[in-house]
């Protein structure tokens, strides 16, 4: 007898969400990198989906990756958010390096041997600007030199290679910034701080010094200020909702199951916690679509350099992140209220402390007080868009 | 209008080196113009041109030198000398 393997990259995805379920307890209590999910997210080969067909990927489309981010991150946020922050890198090669020789020969590599991309964008001194840098790269012939005390490098220790920023060079201002790949044999990192955190245990985001030197091909071609705003930021803001999304979705399953299970014992009685559970079915939806409203207006965009680095677009995503990294905690503390104790105590059925602490890294991973403050600046000059429909 | 919009430059840009150093086509991200110092220049050069920048120039590409400033409030005026 043969049995059937499901092909669909949701039913890949759904295998690998099943792999991660088993071990994310032990993930969140260990602070670990959640070495089984990725490892089944390679034997699925998901590291490469967006890569153009033709380099050896899938061409998925942003929106299926982030299905793949909210179904792995029903089961394990960390997971899930390591899963979403390797695409995001990829998105940047995937827009910004396919004309160039060398980048396209690695997203080849990147299929072929399904490697983890990570980011060491983070310096200390630069404040949580992302778009600032103080360390510079130094090109010396062909060769290209950096050091950077990258603050924080999630998965650094686990990743085969490592997209980094910098300035251009030594007399570069400080946004003048590019971004280079370095692959794993071309670095050395020395361990600066350890990541033990409230939630997001397992993503590992221990802080580095980084060395590298490697071939200066390796620079990505375009300003990093555009890899910003055109792939970057929008794919971060998507993918992570799309996580965050996920993590919620499961505290309300748990809860509706709590909900489901009490009033199976009384029939005919509503149980307490139904209510809530229509409020947060109603926040739930409300995350869903923005979250799909988003996706939405960023493939519309994809084509058109110009739309993705207008200020629409830009308020747009923010919006976005803002909306999602919000309502997420609403949702899964009324998933807490709905289920007590149980909620509260880990190693049961219901249990959401995992769900609610991953949550609340949401509102940091770039802080919404900085968001709101980038879109408070654009909305001086941008007119909101008026349309429903757009 | 050159002269106007350098001024408006050095005022609000922000910019680590001198405006009389850039020549008019000189990358303006690339000398150190953030996102937040170029919405401060839009609304400076609003403000002395009587102009609002309508969503479709609100992108990195008009504010990208002084010589794309200049054509994008040129396109708004009509013309140089009608902002003069």
């Amino acid at each position: 007898m043969t049995m059937t393997v499901g092909t669909s990259l949701a039913e890949r995805a759904q295998r690998v969400s099943a792999v991660a379920a088993v071990h994310a307890d032990d993930v969140d209590a260990k602070g670990r990198f959640p070495r089984e999910a990725v490892d089944a997210m390679i034997a699925e080969r998901l590291l490469s989906i967006q890569i153009p067909a033709a380099l050896g990927g899938e061409d998925c489309s942003l929106s299926e990756i982030a299905e793949a981010c909210s179904l792995i991150g029903q089961s394990c946020s960390a997971a899930a958010m390591v899963f979403a922050m390797h695409h995001i890198k990829l998105s940047s090669l995937v827009s910004h390096g396919a004309g160039d020789t060398w980048h396209s020969a690695f997203m080849r590599r990147v299929s072929d041997e399904q490697l983890l991309l990570a980011s060491a964008t983070t310096e200390g001194g630069i404040g949580g600007n992302l778009r600032n840098s103080i360390c510079a790269i130094e090109i010396d012939g062909d060769t290209c030199r950096l050091t950077k005390d990258a603050t924080v490098i999630s998965y650094g220790a686990h990743a085969d290679a490592i997209l980094i920023t910098s300035r251009a060079h030594a007399d570069a201002a400080s946004t003048d910034q590019v971004m280079t790949v370095f692959t794993k044999d071309q670095y050395t990192l020395e361990q600066t701080h350890v990541w033990d955190t409230l939630g997001m245990r397992g993503t590992c985001s221990d802080g580095w010094l980084f060395k590298g030197e490697a071939p200066k091909e390796q620079i990505l071609p375009k300003p990093f200020a555009e890899i910003a705003a055109q792939s970057m930021l929008a794919t971060s803001h998507l993918l992570w909702s799309a996580v965050w999304y996920g993590i919620a979705v499961n505290a309300v399953s748990r809860a509706q199951a709590f909900v489901r299970a009490a009033a199976r014992k009384s029939p005919g009685v509503t149980p307490p916690g139904a209510l809530r559970l229509a409020e947060a079915s109603n926040l739930l939806q409300l995350v869903k679509s923005n979250t799909i409203a988003g996706l939405r207006e960023y493939e519309a965009a994809k084509a058109d350099p110009d739309r993705l680095s207008s200020m629409g677009f830009a308020v747009a995503m923010n919006n976005v992140k803002i909306a999602s990294s919000e309502t997420i905690l609403a949702i899964i503390n009324q998933a807490m209220l709905i289920v007590g104790i149980m909620g509260y105590k880990n190693g049961t059925p219901f249990s959401i402390g995992r769900h609610l602490r991953d949550a609340h890294s949401a509102q940091l991973m770039i802080s919404n007080d900085r968001i709101l403050g980038n879109t408070s600046n654009l909305l001086l000059v941008h007119k909101q868009d008026t349309s429903l429909i757009g | 209008m050159k002269q106007k919009i350098r001024d408006i430059l050095a005022k609000h840009g922000g910019l680590p080196v001198p405006v009389d150093t850039l020549a008019d086509d000189a990358d303006l991200y690339a000398a150190g113009l953030s996102s937040f110092a170029s919405v401060q220049v839009m609304l400076g050069i609003e403000e002395a041109f009587d102009v609002e920048f309508p969503d479709n120039l609100l992108n990195r590409k008009s504010f990208q030198s002084i010589a794309a400033i200049t054509r994008a409030v040129e396109g708004l005026t009509g013309s140089a000398e009608a902002a003069e």
